[in-house]
């Protein structure tokens, strides 16, 4: 049932990175559009410093940026997950390997969620 | 009757040949054939056999597409040797070798004892809490073509190993149990008349189990039969994921139809004639 779970969350990720990634596409490469809702606030391009740190200062946008994250990490650990297992390793290599991604995966998670809250501070 | 010569054309087929206890590695050794009309490859391996090198060993047995003993690599591409004419594959030049990813016993004769072995670790059978009822039958479960319909088309598999050599997952991972037995694991889980998801979905949902399935479909495009694997096993993994859900379905396993006891022959209705037989 492990596997089940894991394939499940996988492609509730997959989903997820495609609403999110869409929505940091748009707001990167829409910014004329977007800008009138807020997200550019100093005008001009999306990526100018002022605009870049008025989106970090949003609640919204601090969620937007570790969901993101958390989705992008678990589904890219998994299929690097699957492509181990293809090696045909053991169960206990397996083991080794399911739990070095979730500490890896966790690692950067919350390094990521630390900069992302960090940058709310700018 | 006898066959007919298309234009007395004779191609080239290259046989892998390999002999374990005697060759380091597999190697390729050419025949001339001459191709009649209608000469399938079964017919053109028997003619090598007979005229030219009685040592080419290949595996057959009922030579109309149903036992499956036949598979081979046919100009690289899973086949029937006795469901494909070399006509239709050839012109000038025919290549045989025996069925990627399983050992070879000798020549075109693969080891299809791994693959048994998984298809008899998904339980391919019914099973039932009367399993009195299936061994000694009061009557017949009854099932309607709806319910047939979900499964009839993965029970046409004949076991001929086309699918596990044309798999890409199972030439990388030795463990995953491939396409013919998760196909039938969801046959049989399918089947209105079995209850044994539960046992089946512990194979079937493992490490190397279903979800190790890239979705190539190279399985469903070799089969000879028609049957089409890779949706079986999407279905399967369909199963798994509602199973995990709490949102699958809990059926009863069908009932038996007995037949009625004090039933009379409608007089306007002439009987059957006796067997003959």
């Amino acid at each position: 049932m492990r596997e089940t779970k894991y394939w499940i969350w996988h492609l509730a990720a997959g989903v997820l990175i495609l609403f999110l990634l869409g929505l940091h596409m748009a707001i990167m490469h829409l910014d004329s559009l977007f800008g009138a809702w807020g997200l550019n606030p100093s005008g001009g391009e999306a990526i100018a410093w002022n605009n870049v740190v008025a989106r970090s200062r949003m609640a919204a946008m601090i969620v937007v940026y570790i969901a993101l994250l958390g989705a992008a990490l678990y589904h890219g650990f998994y299929g690097l997950r699957t492509i181990v297992f293809e090696l045909g390793i053991g169960p206990a290599l397996q083991k080794a390997v399911t739990v070095g991604l979730w500490t890896a995966g966790l690692c950067l998670f919350v390094l990521g969620a630390i900069a992302a809250i960090a940058a709310g501070r700018l | 009757m006898p066959e007919t010569s298309l234009s007395n054309r004779t191609i080239d087929v290259y046989i892998r040949r390999y002999n374990p206890e005697r060759d380091a590695r597999p190697r390729w050794q050419r025949f001339t054939l001459a191709v009649a009309r209608g000469m399938t490859v079964l017919d053109g391996l028997h003619r090598i056999r007979e005229e030219q090198d009685p040592t080419v060993v290949f595996r057959y047995s009922c030579r109309m597409s149903v036992c499956g003993s036949c598979a081979m690599l046919i100009n690289g591409r899973p086949a029937l040797a006795c469901n494909t004419q070399i006509a239709d594959v050839a012109s000038e030049r025919l290549t045989l070798a025996p069925l990627p990813n399983f050992d070879i016993i000798k020549d075109l004769v693969p080891d299809l004892a791994p693959l048994f072995q998984k298809h008899r670790a998904v339980q391919p059978y019914i099973q039932r809490a009367d399993m009195e009822e299936v061994e000694k039958p009061t009557g017949e479960f009854y099932q309607s073509p709806k319910e047939l319909e979900r499964y009839l088309q993965f029970a046409y598999c004949i076991k001929c190993g086309s699918c596990m050599a044309g798999c890409p997952t199972l030439a990388a991972d030795p463990e995953y149990p491939g396409p013919m037995p998760l196909a039938q694991a969801y046959r049989y889980s399918a089947d209105s008349r079995d209850s044994g998801f539960d046992e089946r979905k512990v194979q079937a949902g493992a490490s190397h189990g279903v979800f190790r399935c890239h979705y190539a479909g190279e399985c469903s495009n070799v089969c000879p039969k028609g049957v089409d694997p890779a949706r079986a096993l999407q279905l399967m993994k369909r199963e798994l994921v509602l199973d995990y859900l709490r949102l699958r379905r809990k059926r009863c396993p069908a009932s038996v139809l007995r037949v009625p006891g004090e039933a009379r022959r409608n007089p306007d209705v002439p009987a059957p004639p006796p067997y003959t037989v």
